[in-house]
């Protein structure tokens, strides 16, 4: 929902002190997700993440979530889905070239970002190309394997 | 400027040491001359004079021709075709690729086909939304973005091999361009984004139409105080309003195109509307030319292309030099041809 999208930027940085938190509780959790099985916990994980992301940030399940490098914004509300910035198209009211009625996703995301200890660093990050194996598959699973560095 | 190997139609030059393509852009650019750029609309049309004719009309006056791909997200002809044309006579094209209608695979071989048909310039371009143009029902594709292109294109340029991974035989020598809009929200962060497309492989910056200059000299501040002076040639868009209600029209629905009152005052003040908005062109591009780390300008001027020639001999900018065209120097060519 756009209304709770946009306080989502506002508190940009308790969600994500929230989600650090939260983040190293599931890595730590990682010997138990291995015995459950990481390939059966897939869908009910992904559901949940989809219904909690879903409602805080619009979540479009790209399976590779970087709402930390952005400001809690998520990017994949552009319609362009652009993942390292704003287009040369945002409106002098700061809304969205393509969806006028809406606010720039990377105008919100610059402003989340400076909400966030170390935001502005990680906004400078070149982001690489979506991987569109990965739509609607668990980030928060993924990222755990790659803590853990256990790549499957 | 002449250079004692001037390009042959068909001949690519020899790269220079720390030049990256066999282009005469790159050339200028790193000559330190002020370059000037300007835009050919592709026809919506199958006849190669079509370009041709569009493409003369800066004979003389211009470094290279950036070849738009959709823009506005209206169809024309491809801007691949546009510049392999472009390169047969041995123009220099600055092939314009949008994220917009392709997905990488497509884009990725499109960046070979170029470089094989002579291209030595890339301008890598997010693009408009679909909704702008004439096919708003289309698929808006954005498989990659202007920063991952740019990343793709150096990947095959400086690793010889495809985001898959897969080797290339032979890389295309190119010189990596992108756009920037220093006039668009967020202002603050537009000189971070630069820095992001420098990181990523962009050798020279081509702006959207600038119309405030304090607005355009806080932006090359900004980019000063990151340090990009002297990693990126930045060359600045300019172009000549018709008439205040143009400039009306063009501000409200052109996306990413900022106007001041105060020019659309001075337009509709004036008796010639035209006249008035060649002249603010040509005062932009002295005023423009002083700045610091400014490397050239890109003249668009959309419909009115006759006009482009007339501007930057007025302007100055070019100080006597004249940019290669066909037939600038006969002897030149016929004593390589024969060589």
């Amino acid at each position: 929902m756009y209304a709770v999208r946009q306080w989502s930027v506002r508190h940009a940085r308790g969600l994500n002190a929230f989600y650090r938190g939260f983040e190293s509780i599931l890595v730590a959790l990682h010997p138990l997700w291995k015995r459950l099985g990481y390939q059966r916990l897939e869908r009910p994980v992904a559901a949940v993440e989809r219904s909690v992301k879903g409602l805080l940030f619009d979540c479009r399940m790209c399976g590779q979530c970087i709402l930390s490098s952005t400001g809690m914004s998520c990017p994949m509300n552009c319609p362009k889905n652009l993942r390292n910035g704003p287009c040369g198209g945002v409106r002098a009211n700061g809304h969205c070239e393509v969806r006028p009625e809406m606010k720039c996703v990377w105008t919100e995301a610059v402003a989340g970002s400076a909400r966030i200890p170390g935001g502005m660093e990680a906004l400078r990050q070149v982001q690489v190309a979506v991987d569109q194996r990965l739509q609607g598959r668990s980030s928060w699973l993924r990222v755990v394997r790659q803590r853990v560095g256990d790549p499957k | 400027m002449i250079f004692e190997d001037e390009p042959v139609p068909g001949y690519p030059l020899p790269i220079l040491p720390g030049h990256t393509s066999p282009g005469r852009f790159e050339r200028v650019l790193r000559a330190g001359t002020f370059a000037v750029t300007s835009e050919l609309a592709p026809p919506d049309s199958a006849d190669p004079e079509d370009v041709y004719r569009r493409a003369r009309i800066f004979d003389g006056h211009v470094d290279a021709i950036n070849a738009t791909d959709g823009s506005g997200a209206n169809c024309h002809m491809s801007s691949l075709a546009v510049c392999a044309l472009l390169t047969r006579m041995g123009y220099a094209p600055v092939m314009q690729i949008s994220c917009r209608d392709r997905n990488r695979i497509a884009i990725q071989g499109d960046i070979l086909g170029g470089a094989a048909m002579g291209v030595c310039n890339l301008l890598c371009l997010t693009g408009d939304g679909v909704q702008a143009g004439d096919h708003p029902q289309a698929l808006p594709v954005f498989d990659l973005d202007s920063l991952s292109l740019l990343e793709a294109a150096r990947t095959l340029r400086d690793e010889h091999h495809f985001l898959s991974g897969r080797k290339i035989s032979y890389a295309p020598r190119v010189l990596l361009g992108a756009a920037e809009n220093p006039f668009a929200k967020p202002v603050e962060w537009r000189a971070q984004r630069l820095a992001k497309k420098v990181a990523a492989g962009a050798q020279f910056i081509q702006t959207q139409f600038c119309y405030d200059v304090p607005l355009l000299r806080a932006f090359m501040r900004q980019v000063e105080e990151l340090g990009l002076l002297d990693k990126v040639f930045i060359l600045v868009g300019v172009g000549p309003l018709r008439s205040a209600k143009a400039a009306e029209w063009i501000r409200t629905h052109v996306p990413g195109v900022h106007i001041p009152d105060e020019i659309i005052r001075r337009l509709a003040g004036a008796s010639d509307g035209a006249l008035e908005g060649r002249k603010l062109c040509i005062e932009l591009i002295q005023e423009i030319r002083t700045i610091k780390g400014v490397h050239g300008v890109h003249v668009m001027a959309y419909r009115q292309e006759e006009t482009v020639a007339e501007i930057i001999e007025r302007s100055g900018v070019l100080s006597g030099r004249v940019p290669w065209y066909p037939g600038r120097d006969p002897q030149a060519n016929t004593n390589r041809m024969a060589s």
